[in-house]
């Protein structure tokens, strides 16, 4: 028997079959590795912001903070290596330090301000993005041998395509976001917190500090995602990244997370991600249909997947009630 | 002693108001002429008014923000809305010979229908507000891209001239529209029973259920007043331009319209909307717009200040602030007897941090 809980994430994968299916019986490329490898490395600066926010949407909260926070780390990092002849290494050190500590604290102000998150991420997302303006005003472009270096680092697949060192590193994000929150005390809490923060004290889960772990947690992949982001685009921009914040929260709810936090799956982001990516991908292959259905199409699926959970929450209460 | 009353009792009136005093003065001596006003053929001109002239499309979203929070919701999709409704005005426009006065109705019923998918999803199928208005801010603008067929449709209309930038007696029409509509609110939530049911389901769905409150139908009202707010100001922001910009028509005003509500210090857990306040709100965060622009100081400032002006108004305002000052105060007092100073007040509100887990 399926548990009704992993219905969701069923669902999802469902979603991501059919459209994939979709894509190789009506188009002859599409059966080639390189469609699927493009999706992993043209995706990962989403799924690796999605991955962080599932953590905070598992814990009942919501982080608008992200998008602004990628453009940020972006035009911190070229600073750092154009202005100051940093090596990339540890300009990208610095820039995930300083994301983590943004994070940290908004949770902070959160957890012990009792302000709610949304409002407080909001002016983390007009203060992130101011701060890039302040940094840098134009696109610059990141020079250096190492990061294109990094660019260049490719693993053939049969086929076409290949892995990417981008590709790669979303997969090791991803890989130590599920061991997170399904292996770790932390991941437990985070649960715990969103099925219902009350019992969740009772049970001896240190709440406020959970809280700013949570919100350090996705302004660090989030940064990562800004680092990702400026290798992925050789360049820095301040404007870069407007919206994503609405595309990860649509990928965590795409992906089966609950908004009302404590059920949901990392994998699941993922899966969200990708068929955010999908549909991006079948619309440029048909040719005829413009960019804005994959607007309309990200909406319906998101109303599709809400009600499906509203559906299934309804179902499972009136069959414990009878 | 009367007077300490009623300092006591508009605390919460008085932060909002006294900011943005604060903020006017504050500009006004670092800038020159921030105050003067000016009366050139028959209109007025000044800072001021630009600020007033800048703030009607906030307001107006801002407007029924405040009343959506107040049933314990959020409207996230009222820039969608914005962007819907201008590619309506625009395109009707261009390609019919409809009267103008038809067109602006077949825009605001299209916010209003807009509000009414919004109402049904959060009050009959109960998704929660930002998820279910979340579908549309996604949604939105794609719907006002396919009638606008992707391209920015500008238009030529005398009276939409008027709307987006006319005059009437001294003051911009928009100005007017928004007093209008604002007047209209005030009216209906304050001098009718509408306004107390309305916080009534915010503060708690289930009692007033029992009073025998329509609750779904307040609701879903609600959304449809936000959604008609938020068409009239595309109306106005396209009529601005001259054009509809389905990309960048309203965008962020949501955000803008939130923390106006918040700073009028409206929960976003529903139950308490203070309307006036809420305009004040946006003439806060306006004036601090063109405060930033007007005082030389260069526009990448902007968001920064804005950003931190804003959380420290909102750190100020918190409940829990209060708390450890007064805490800081009465704890000063007992300290001056055993002079453990500062320390112990440092523990204390740490104390209370813990306390509360």
């Amino acid at each position: 028997m399926i548990n009704e809980r992993n219905l969701p994430i069923l669902a999802t994968l469902l979603v991501f079959i059919l459209l994939y299916g979709f894509g190789v019986y009506e188009y002859k490329g599409f059966r080639d590795t390189l469609v699927f490898s493009n999706l992993l490395t043209d995706n990962a600066f989403l799924i690796i912001t999605a991955i962080g926010m599932t953590f905070v949407i598992l814990s009942g909260g919501i982080d608008l903070s992200v998008g602004s926070m990628i453009a940020f780390i972006g035009v911190l990092m070229a600073y750092l290596i154009s202005n100051t002849g940093m090596h990339p290494l540890f300009a990208i050190g610095i820039a995930l330090v300083v994301g983590v500590a943004f994070g940290a604290a908004m949770g902070v102000i959160i957890a012990f301000f009792e302000i709610q998150a949304f409002i407080v991420t909001l002016a983390g997302m007009f203060l992130f993005r101011g701060l890039a303006y302040l940094i840098n005003l134009d696109a610059v472009p990141i020079d250096h041998p190492f990061i294109s270096g990094l660019y260049d680092i490719y693993l053939p697949l049969p086929g076409r395509g290949g892995l990417t060192f981008i590709a790669m590193a979303m997969l090791v994000l991803l890989a130590i976001g599920i061991l997170i929150a399904r292996r770790t005390r932390f991941g437990m809490s985070v649960y715990a917190l969103g099925g219902d923060s009350h019992s969740a004290a009772l049970l001896g889960v240190p709440v406020k500090k959970t809280i700013i772990k949570i919100y350090a947690l996705s302004g660090f992949y989030s940064a990562m995602s800004g680092v990702i982001f400026a290798i992925y685009t050789g360049s820095a921009y301040p404007l870069a990244a407007v919206g994503v914040e609405l595309d990860a929260i649509a990928a965590v709810v795409i992906g089966g997370t609950l908004l009302t936090g404590g059920v949901g799956y990392v994998f699941g982001t993922f899966l969200g991600g990708m068929i955010q990516g999908i549909i991006q991908t079948l619309i440029t292959f048909d040719g005829s249909l413009n960019s804005w259905w994959t607007k309309l199409a990200v909406g319906g699926l998101l109303l599709f997947f809400i009600l499906l959970q509203k559906g299934i929450v309804v179902w499972v209460k009136k069959r414990s009630a009878s | 002693m009367k007077k300490h009353n009623f300092l006591h009792k508009h605390q919460k009136t008085l932060a909002p108001l006294l900011s943005l005093v604060l903020i006017i003065l504050v500009t006004a001596s670092v800038t020159p002429g921030f105050l003067s006003i000016q009366m050139v053929d028959g209109h007025l001109f000044g800072s001021l008014l630009d600020i007033l002239h800048r703030a009607t499309p906030t307001a107006l979203v801002a407007l029924g923000m405040a009343v959506v929070i107040g049933t314990r919701g959020i409207d996230l999709s009222v820039g969608a809305v914005i962007a819907i409704s201008g590619a309506v005005t625009a395109v009707l426009t261009v390609n019919t010979d409809w009267p103008v006065w038809l067109v602006i109705v077949c825009a605001l019923g299209v916010g209003m229908l807009c509000g009414l998918w919004n109402g049904i999803l959060v009050s009959v199928f109960s998704i929660q507000p930002i998820v279910a208005t979340l579908i549309l801010m996604v949604a939105g603008r794609g719907i006002a891209q396919m009638i606008t067929e992707g391209q920015i449709v500008t238009f030529h209309s005398e009276v939409l001239d008027a709307i987006g930038n006319g005059y009437f007696l001294a003051f911009p029409i928009r100005v007017w529209i928004a007093i209008g509509m604002i007047v209209l609110t005030l009216v209906v939530m304050r001098k009718t029973a509408l306004g107390l049911f309305i916080e009534a389901v915010g503060a708690n769905v289930r009692a007033s259920r029992l009073m025998g409150i329509e609750a779904r139908l307040l609701v879903l009202s609600a959304y449809v007043f936000s959604g008609f707010c938020a068409a009239l100001s595309g109306i106005i922001l396209a009529a601005d331009i001259r054009g509809a910009d389905a990309n960048n028509a309203g965008l962020w005003l949501e955000l803008d319209a939130i923390l106006a509500v918040v700073l009028a210090g409206a929960s976003l857990a529903g139950g308490r909307i203070y309307l006036l306040l809420t305009i004040v709100g946006v003439l806060i965060i306006q004036t601090l717009t063109t405060a930033i622009l007007t005082s030389g100081l260069p526009a990448q400032y902007n968001l920064v200040v804005k950003a931190t002006i804003i959380l420290a108004v909102l750190l100020i305002q918190s409940p829990k602030t209060r708390q450890w000052i007064s805490g800081f105060f009465t704890k000063k007092q007992n300290a001056g007897k055993d002079s453990v100073g500062k320390n112990s007040v440092g523990k204390n509100s740490t104390d209370k941090g813990s306390a509360k887990v």
